[in-house]
C-alpha cells in the first residue's frame, strides 16, 4: 500500500468528509455575509430604540421604516402591512389566534368582527335562513386591535333567542370553524389544535398522494361559520407548493368571508412573495430559512384584517407586536429577503438542475427507494426519499458520520414518537415514513456534494438493511 | 457541562472524556456504527434453537432474536439478531447480545433476570426517549426465551407478558 498517494479525488473525499456536506438548509440557512454587513451598524453604533424622540431613536426609526418599506416593496403591499415578530412560529401564532379572537359567536356561526353584518348577508342572500335574522352577539372581552387601537370596551348585545344556553358559553369562548390543510408544520397546527379544545370546528383537508390541496376541496369545507383557511405556500417537509392563488380565488369567489393564512416561511427564498397575486390575507415568513438571522419573523396583515396581540405592553407594530423592534434583526431580515428574491429567478434554475440529478441518481443508487411529494411542483431545494426497510434516524446517524448532514420525517427523532403527519397525510405508510430522508440544498451545494452523497448513501443503505429485522 | 445533567434531557448524551457531545454515548455509538452479533444474510435462521420478535412497524423499532442454546446446561452458546429501528435500538440488541454471550454465555434462566437499567448502564447511558429500546430488547429476549420452552415441552416455563 503506498499512502503517499493519494489521489486528488480522495483527497477531497476527506475534505469534504471533515468539511462537512450540510444538506438540512430547510432547517435553517446560515447567515449570508451581506446580510451579516449590512445588520453590523445596528449593534453598536445605530443602537437607538425606535420609539426615542432623540436623534438616535429617530435613526433606528428611519431604519426600521426603511427595512419595513423593502419588504413591503416584495411583498407588494403597503408598509403598514408588516409586523415584525420574534420569528415564523410566533408570526404564525400570532396569525392563528389573533384571527380567531375576535369573532361573534353564535350558534357555531361566526364571522370577524368588523364584518359581520356583510358576511351574514353575503353568504346567505336575503338572510332567508331565518334563525340569522334574530340571534344575541357576545364579543368576546378581549382587546382587538388595528392601528393600535387597544380601548374596545367589550360589547354585548342581546336579542330573543333560544340558543341562549349555548351563546353563554360562547361568549367566554368564541368558536367557530377552521380549514386546514393535513400537512401544515406544527407551528400552525398546534395552536389549531389548541382551538379545536377550547370548541373551534375544524376540517383538516386531504392532501393527494403528491401533497397537493384541491381548491375544489376548500370550496366544499367552506361554512359560513369559517373564521381562518390555512394552507401553507410550500411544504417544509416534502416541498410541494401548494396552489395558494386558486384557493385564495374559490374563498373570495364564494363570498366568504373567511380570512386566508399562508405559512411562507419554506416559500420565502424561492417563490413569488407577491401578496396581491397571491390574494392571502396573513402571510408568514421569517429569516432563518433565508440566509437572514434567526429569531426574527413578519406577519403580513391586509388592510382590514382584525388581529388581536398574542403580547400586549408598549404597542409597537401598531399594537400587534409590542417590544422593541430587534432593529438589526430586521434590518438583516429585509436584506436577506430582498438578496433572494433578486437571485432567486438564477438560483431556482441551478437548484432544479441540481435537485432532478439527484432525485434520479437517489432513486436508482439502492433498490425499494421512492419519492415522497411532486416531482415538479417542489421547492427547487427540496428531495424527500424514502428508503424501504431502515428506520430514517439511523440513516440520518449513519450518513452525519461521514460529514453529510441531512433530516428524517421518522418517529424516533421528534419527540412525540409519530411518524411524520406529512408523509402519512401522503397516504405513506408507517415503513415508508419511518424510512424518510430529506435533503435540502442550498446556496453553497455543488454538484460534487451531492456526488460525495450519492457515493456514500448505498454502503449505508445496505448496512443497515442487513441488520434490519424487515426484508424488503 | 455535567455528564448526569445532561443524560435527563431530552437529546444528547456528552462525552465524560472530551466533553464532545454526541447524540449517544460512546458505546452506544460503537455498537451503533459496529453492530455485534447480528444474523448475517448468509445465516440460516434454521440452525437456530428459538426465535421471539417484538415491536411494529408503526413505532419504529421490530427486533428479531435468534438463540443456540447448549441443551443440558441451557447456556446461551449464540444471541443473533436483526433489528429495524433507531440508532438506540440497535445499539441496545447489539449491547444485550454481548451481555448474554460474553464470557462462556449466561443461561436462559439468568437473561431473563437482564433488566433494561442493566442494559442501558452497559451502554453507557441512552437520551431518556430511548430508554423504551433497552426495554423492548429485554422483552424480544423474553419472547425468544419462550419460544424455546415452547420447543422443548417446558410450558410451565412461559412467561406471559402482563
Amino acid at each position: 500500500m503506498n499512502n503517499d498517494k493519494i489521489s486528488s479525488e480522495e483527497k477531497l473525499r476527506l475534505l469534504r468528509r471533515g468539511v462537512g456536506v450540510y444538506l438540512d438548509y430547510a432547517a435553517t440557512t446560515p447567515l449570508d455575509p451581506r446580510v451579516k454587513e449590512a445588520m453590523e451598524p445596528y449593534w453598536e453604533e445605530e443602537y437607538g430604540n425606535p420609539s426615542s424622540l432623540h436623534k438616535k431613536g429617530r435613526r433606528a426609526k428611519e431604519a426600521l421604516d426603511k427595512a419595513r418599506s423593502t419588504i413591503a416593496g416584495i411583498l407588494n403591499c403597503r408598509a403598514e402591512e408588516i409586523i415584525f415578530t420574534g420569528g415564523g412560529t410566533e408570526a404564525l401564532n400570532l396569525a392563528v389566534f389573533g384571527s380567531t379572537a375576535n369573532v361573534f359567536a353564535v350558534d357555531g356561526v361566526a364571522s370577524l368582527d368588523s364584518r359581520s353584518e356583510t358576511s351574514v348577508n353575503e353568504s346567505e342572500p336575503g338572510g332567508s335562513s331565518g334563525r340569522r335574522t334574530k340571534r344575541d352577539y357576545t364579543r368576546r372581552d378581549l382587546p382587538l386591535t388595528q392601528g393600535g387601537d387597544l380601548s374596545n370596551p367589550p360589547i354585548k348585545i342581546s336579542i330573543d333567542s333560544p340558543l341562549s344556553s349555548r351563546i353563554n358559553r360562547a361568549s367566554f369562548f368564541p368558536t367557530g370553524h377552521i380549514i386546514i390543510s393535513k400537512i401544515e408544520h406544527h407551528a400552525v397546527l398546534r395552536p389549531i389544535e389548541a382551538l379545536g379544545k377550547e370548541g373551534w370546528e375544524v376540517t383538516y383537508l386531504d392532501v393527494d398522494e403528491y401533497g397537493l390541496i384541491n381548491p375544489e376541496d376548500v370550496k366544499k369545507a367552506l361554512r359560513p361559520d369559517t373564521v381562518l383557511v390555512s394552507v401553507m405556500y410550500a411544504n417544509n417537509e416534502i416541498g410541494t407548493i401548494e396552489p395558494i392563488v386558486e384557493i385564495a380565488k374559490v374563498i373570495r369567489d364564494s363570498g366568504n368571508k373567511a380570512v386566508f393564512l399562508t405559512d411562507a416561511c419554506q416559500a420565502a427564498g424561492a417563490l413569488d412573495m407577491d401578496t396581491q397575486k397571491l390574494g392571502v390575507d396573513l402571510l408568514a415568513f421569517n429569516g432563518s430559512k433565508i440566509y437572514g438571522p434567526k429569531g426574527i419573523g413578519c406577519l403580513y396583515v391586509k388592510k382590514g384584517i382584525k388581529l388581536r396581540p398574542l403580547i400586549l405592553g408598549g404597542g409597537q407594530e401598531r399594537g400587534l407586536r409590542s417590544g422593541t423592534e430587534n432593529i438589526p434583526a430586521i434590518i438583516g431580515l429585509a436584506k436577506a429577503l430582498e438578496l433572494a428574491q433578486k437571485e432567486r429567478g438564477t438560483e431556482n434554475k441551478r437548484l432544479i438542475d441540481l435537485r432532478d440529478f439527484f432525485i434520479n441518481k437517489a432513486l436508482k443508487c439502492a433498490p425499494k427507494i421512492i419519492l415522497n411529494g411532486h416531482s415538479t411542483k417542489r421547492l427547487p431545494n427540496n428531495i424527500n426519499i424514502s428508503v424501504l426497510g431502515v428506520e430514517g434516524e439511523a440513516l440520518t446517524l449513519y450518513l452525519d458520520n461521514e460529514g453529510i448532514y441531512v433530516s428524517t420525517g421518522s418517529a424516533c427523532t421528534s419527540a412525540s414518537l409519530e411518524s411524520s403527519h406529512v408523509l402519512l397525510a401522503l397516504g405513506r405508510s408507517h415503513e415508508e415514513a419511518h424510512g424518510s430522508l430529506r435533503f435540502t440544498l442550498g446556496r453553497k451545494t455543488t454538484k460534487e456534494d451531492l456526488e460525495y452523497v450519492l457515493e456514500i448513501l448505498p454502503g449505508v443503505i445496505e448496512k443497515l438493511r442487513k441488520i434490519s429485522a424487515i426484508k424488503i | 457541562m455535567d455528564e448526569k445533567k445532561n443524560e435527563n434531557l431530552e437529546g444528547d448524551v456528552t462525552n465524560q472524556h472530551t466533553g464532545e457531545s454526541w447524540y449517544y454515548s460512546d458505546i452506544a455509538k460503537d455498537h451503533f456504527f459496529n453492530p455485534r452479533n447480528f444474523l448475517a444474510d448468509d445465516e440460516n435462521e434454521e440452525d437456530y434453537d428459538a426465535m421471539g420478535m417484538i415491536g411494529n412497524i408503526a413505532c419504529g423499532d421490530v427486533m428479531k432474536m435468534w438463540l443456540k442454546i447448549e441443551p443440558k446446561t441451557e447456556r446461551i452458546k449464540k444471541l443473533k439478531w436483526r433489528t429495524f429501528g433507531c440508532g438506540s435500538a440497535i445499539a441496545t440488541t447489539s449491547m444485550f447480545s454481548v451481555i448474554v454471550t460474553e464470557n462462556g454465555g449466561l443461561t436462559i434462566a439468568e437473561a431473563l433476570k437482564i433488566t433494561p437499567q442493566k442494559v442501558t448502564e452497559r451502554l453507557g447511558g441512552l437520551p431518556n426517549r430511548k430508554i423504551h429500546c433497552a426495554v423492548l430488547a429485554c422483552r424480544a429476549f423474553r419472547k425468544a426465551a419462550n419460544d424455546y420452552f415452547c420447543k422443548t415441552g417446558q410450558e410451565k416455563r412461559i412467561i406471559k407478558e402482563s
